[in-house]
């Protein structure tokens, strides 16, 4: 079944990504292309198959809860696009209706 | 007399070591060859997207002034080293060749900026990729596209195609990249150096900007055998900052190059050798492994049925664990965020996110992201989750005979730059041959074992089995030792 631009455009927006009508045309083929051959996974089977969870079998790997120091605010902060050191966060657009 | 920036690693730290020479020349020399061959729009390498010529000089005066006090100095004190630009350096830009990140300057380093520091390695600067290693040309780069130094027409490969190119340029002996398909091997292989892209969980990822983050491994470049070495046994180890990292003694990979090879056991995979294979490439290949026979391996041919079905799956694992890292990338904490009014956050994570990725990076996203999505869960990631059992189950089952397998790295040498740009399907079949290790989480080396009819390097692959660094590291050195590939350079 292949992807259509609409299928196309419900990834994008799950993706948070607003594609122009050249990158909807463009992944709409690639994508076709790519799950064309994904299809050749289904000749082997894995029915009595675990899923790879780690490339190589590690113990959990478990450590004293010690507080340690953490970035400092400021320094958490310097990268921000838009911050407002006085309140001390990231600003963001109006989330809620006034 | 060679210049400075033509000696290798090991013969640089000697040389600080016994006051022959001191680091800050060292780093002097290499600046200089870096400017000399580098920075040019129309004719250089541009291995490099910053350089940070006044940290190299006061961390090279550090090194002197250590050696001056009588302190004992690391085994690679002194010796320059470029660094893959995903990799965090602190206060110094960090960009993924990515719009999105463009002006970001981590707070923090990377484990392996830490460590190669703390050995007194002398950083030059941050190396030119695919946009997030997302390729295997560098032409993703979203800055600028890096030109291989046998042939600047074509590609020095990738994802980390600058600091392939800085090491086969000379500007540094040493450099580090990261592996997530074949993006150490590939470029590596393209330009003929030692890439190593060690054992799942050797190597700390801590500070490596995730791609894949179940496929990723930072690993070395260099000229020859006994450098990788030196700089693994450097960034190799636990670290507590990465839960997937293995807390398992390092031992000194230079011991492990005795170049005795007598006796040991090295498959040769038929599926690595079939269509799409270059003939010069099969030649060179075949070549090596007879001098290897030569040299006292036992040889036999071997099979991996699996192999076809790596590419397939890759190709849902990483673009799923691609889209889920990248989700981080929102406008808010750091990085790019556009100019304008938003009508809310949803509308701000669209302007940022469409506008701060390249076109490879967003289509990786989009497929990671219906990969991952409800009702196809099961059909792709799932499914090629234990499509990788499979696989590394292939290569136990020949590990269980056999010390290491031998393979070509890619299936022809480099290519012209745009070449390939415009065939997604063509540029991903140059990672067949190394995708494989990622997937199975072991080790795996590229080397030089010839040239084409264009002077193009050729790469020979080994692979062996989780944590047999050493053994590979000792092949590939006894190959080394019967060859003079490794003594050519590139002309610049």
């Amino acid at each position: 079944m292949a992807l259509t631009s609409d299928d196309i455009i419900k990834v994008g927006t799950l993706a948070r990504l607003a594609l122009s009508p050249t990158e909807i045309d463009r992944y709409t083929h690639q994508m076709n292309d790519l799950l064309a051959q994904f299809e050749r996974l289904q000749e082997l089977n894995t029915d009595d198959v675990p899923a790879m969870s780690h490339a190589v079998p590690v113990a959990a790997l478990l450590r004293e809860d010690v507080i340690k120091p953490s970035l400092p605010r400021e320094v958490a902060l310097a990268e921000g696009p838009k911050t407002d050191p006085w309140m001390g966060g990231f600003v963001v657009p109006q989330v809620m209706s006034e | 007399m060679p210049e400075l920036y033509e000696l290798s690693a090991t013969e640089i730290a000697a040389a600080i070591a016994s006051g022959t020479v001191s680091a800050r020349e060292v780093a002097d020399a290499h600046l200089a060859r870096l400017e000399a061959t580098d920075g040019d729009e129309q004719s250089g390498v541009r291995a490099y997207i910053t350089v940070t010529p006044d940290d190299a000089r006061a961390a090279a005066d550090r090194v002197d002034a250590a050696r001056r006090n009588g302190e004992s100095l690391s085994p690679l004190a002194g010796v320059p080293i470029a660094l893959k630009d995903n990799l965090c350096t602190e206060g110094v830009p960090t960009t993924c060749a990515s719009r999105i990140l463009a002006q970001w300057k981590p707070p923090y380093n990377a484990a392996v900026v830490e460590k190669v520091n703390a050995a007194g390695l002398i950083p030059l600067g941050k190396t030119n990729l695919d946009e997030f290693a997302m390729g295997s040309s560098t032409e993703n780069s979203g800055l600028f596209v890096t030109r291989n130094p046998w042939d600047r027409a074509k590609v020095p490969g990738g994802s980390s195609g600058g600091s392939a190119a800085a090491v086969a340029s000379l500007s540094a002996p040493l450099s580090l990249g990261s592996d997530t398909g074949g993006s150490i091997r590939q470029p590596a292989a393209f330009c003929g150096l030692v890439g190593i892209k060690p054992t799942y969980g050797r190597v700390s990822r801590y500070g490596l900007v995730a791609f894949g983050s179940s496929l990723d491994q930072v690993g070395p470049f260099a000229r020859n055998v006994a450098d990788a070495a030196l700089l693994l046994s450097v960034i190799a180890g636990g670290d507590e900052r990465d839960s997937t990292c293995v807390p398992r003694p390092v031992p000194d990979y230079r011991a492990s190059l005795t170049g005795d090879i007598t006796g040991l056991r090295i498959g040769v995979p038929r599926e690595y050798f079939g269509a799409g294979l270059e003939p010069q490439v099969r030649a060179a290949v075949m070549t090596a492994i007879g001098i290897l026979r030569g040299l006292g391996a036992v040889v036999d041919e071997v099979s991996l049925p699996t192999t076809d079905y790596a590419l397939a799956a890759y190709y849902i694992v990483a673009p799923a664990e691609a889209s889920s890292n990248l989700a981080r990338y929102d406008g808010v904490r750091f990085g790019f965020r556009p100019e304008g009014k938003f009508a809310g956050h949803e509308d701000l994570f669209l302007a940022t996110r469409s506008q701060g990725f390249g076109a490879e990076v967003k289509q990786r996203i989009m497929v990671g992201t219906y990969a991952l999505s409800a009702g196809y869960y099961d059909a792709y990631y799932a499914k090629a989750q234990k499509v990788r059992t499979l696989i590394a189950r292939d290569f136990e089952r020949v590990f269980a005979d056999f010390d290491a397998v031998v393979t070509p790295t890619v299936p022809t040498t480099a290519f012209g730059i745009g070449e390939k740009s415009d065939d997604p399907l063509a540029m991903k079949l140059s990672d067949i041959c190394t995708i494989p290790a990622n997937m199975a989480g072991i080790p795996a080396l590229s080397q030089c074992c010839g040239f084409d009819g264009n002077g193009m390097p050729i790469g020979l692959q080994l692979m062996g089995p989780a944590f047999g660094e050493e053994t590979l590291l000792k092949i590939a050195h006894a190959y080394e030792s019967a060859t003079d590939w490794h003594t050519c350079t590139a002309k610049l």
